[in-house]
């Protein structure tokens, strides 16, 4: 039966993406390990701080995952939140687990939590590459509805597989940021096309920072985690690895920087007729797009 | 933020001895936490909301609530974010009803 990814909760996405019945929550909700900053701003709390974490089994391998709740104020990092992620990481490495499986679904930092939300995103960025260092793959998950930005989009491009559907989201800044800084004629943060454009998975797959695109459904989420499972090979960063992808960001910055609009780079790179993309169906998509596509090394 | 308890003595149902969240703390909705807690009998449960004064709508809602359902030694906790009474309802019912699932 297929199952909407975006629709689902943080708690139904794991429970589908995972094998049956194999997930054990860590500091589940009757701990209630909740942010200390938000009572204190007299703002609502949330018993797991708007992340799940956990065991589990994936294609019958011992993983650890996480997955953020969107719902809960835009699935931001507070310092609960973000060191429940860095333990889940760092857990992994102690217990030698086949691979990290993260559910991303966040604006970036909690703006509420200041300074001890910034330092908990940097922790995760550096406990991901501490894991990939211990030779365990991270895989990053993203269809949601709030996208993955801020400081998460940068953890999500420290993992070694980005998996995504046209409906998630990913970049630095969110489209009314960009507005607000830049002015409404730079980014018009209200054209929803333009947006999902810019920054949804089926432009994040043409330009190489995403690695499979799948359609919005549980279980096409959970085949490309197992087979970005099995694939992963050799999952730490070398030198050679991070100047490859340094040298592919210069190169693509070089060819599009002009461009004004992702059709554009689409066109550029190929594609015979751009103004299609959108409307073209996962599968579809991603055979039209694997002669035109840029691959990331990393 | 309000913050509201209520406790209902004599229940009948008693639930099993595990925990489970449902509901997500989002605009218009709210967090269920339920449990099995030794309360001699009593059904308690504490609401954290941050819509101010609509204490007698909670306490008719959660009376509602425990006659139809006559919970024994249960702790509820709800984290709301402005749910209208009827989602309040519906997803305490959603929460007692994982928690009966498995002795069907």
């Amino acid at each position: 039966m297929s199952a909407s990814y975006l629709e689902a909760t943080a708690r139904e996405r794991l429970l589908a993406v995972l094998d049956a019945d194999s997930f054990s929550e860590l500091l589940p909700p009757a701990q209630r390990v909740v942010s200390p900053h938000l009572g204190q701003l007299d703002a609502p709390v949330s018993f797991d701080d708007g992340v799940i974490v956990g065991e589990g089994k994936l294609g019958g391998r011992a993983v650890m995952a996480a997955a953020q709740e969107g719902g809960f104020m835009g699935g931001a990092v507070g310092e609960v939140h973000g060191a429940k992620l860095v333990g889940l990481l760092r857990r992994a490495v102690v217990k030698q687990a086949a691979g990290v499986i993260l559910l991303l679904e966040t604006g970036g930092v909690r703006l509420h939590e200041a300074n001890a939300g910034l330092i908990a995103v940097s922790e995760v960025m550096r406990a991901v590459l501490e894991t990939r260092a211990a030779g365990i793959p991270v895989i990053v998950l993203v269809g949601g509805a709030n996208g993955c930005f801020g400081g998460m989009g940068i953890v999500a491009r420290c993992a070694n597989t980005v998996i995504m559907s046209e409906e998630g989201r990913l970049a630095m800044s969110g489209p009314e940021v960009i507005e607000t800084a830049n002015g409404v004629e730079e980014f018009d943060s209200r054209d929803r096309a333009l947006v999902w454009r810019t920054t949804g998975g089926k432009h994040r797959y043409l330009t190489g920072d995403c690695q499979q695109l799948v359609s919005d459904d549980t279980e096409a989420f959970r085949a490309a985690a197992i087979a970005a499972l099995d694939q992963a090979g050799d999952a730490q960063l070398t030198l050679a690895a991070l100047e490859a992808e340094q040298e592919m960001l210069r190169r693509r910055i070089a060819t599009f920087g002009h461009a004004d609009d992702p059709m554009d780079i689409w066109a550029e790179l190929g594609v015979a007729r751009p103004e299609t993309v959108p409307m073209l169906e996962a599968e579809a998509f991603t055979t039209m797009a694997q002669a035109h596509r840029i691959v990331s090394p990393a | 933020m309000e913050t509201l308890t209520f406790r209902f003595e004599h229940g009948q149902r008693r639930l099993k001895a595990t925990s489970e969240l449902v509901g997500v703390v989002s605009s218009g909705n709210l967090e269920v936490l339920i449990e099995n807690a030794v309360l001699n009998g009593a059904c308690a449960i504490e609401v954290k909301t941050a819509a101010r004064g609509f204490g007698a709508i909670w306490e008719a809602v959660m009376q509602d609530f425990q006659q139809r359902w006559q919970l024994a030694d249960t702790r509820i906790s709800i984290n709301d974010m402005g749910a209208t009474p009827a989602v309040v309802s519906l997803r305490l019912d959603q929460a007692v009803e994982a928690m009966v699932e498995e002795d069907r």
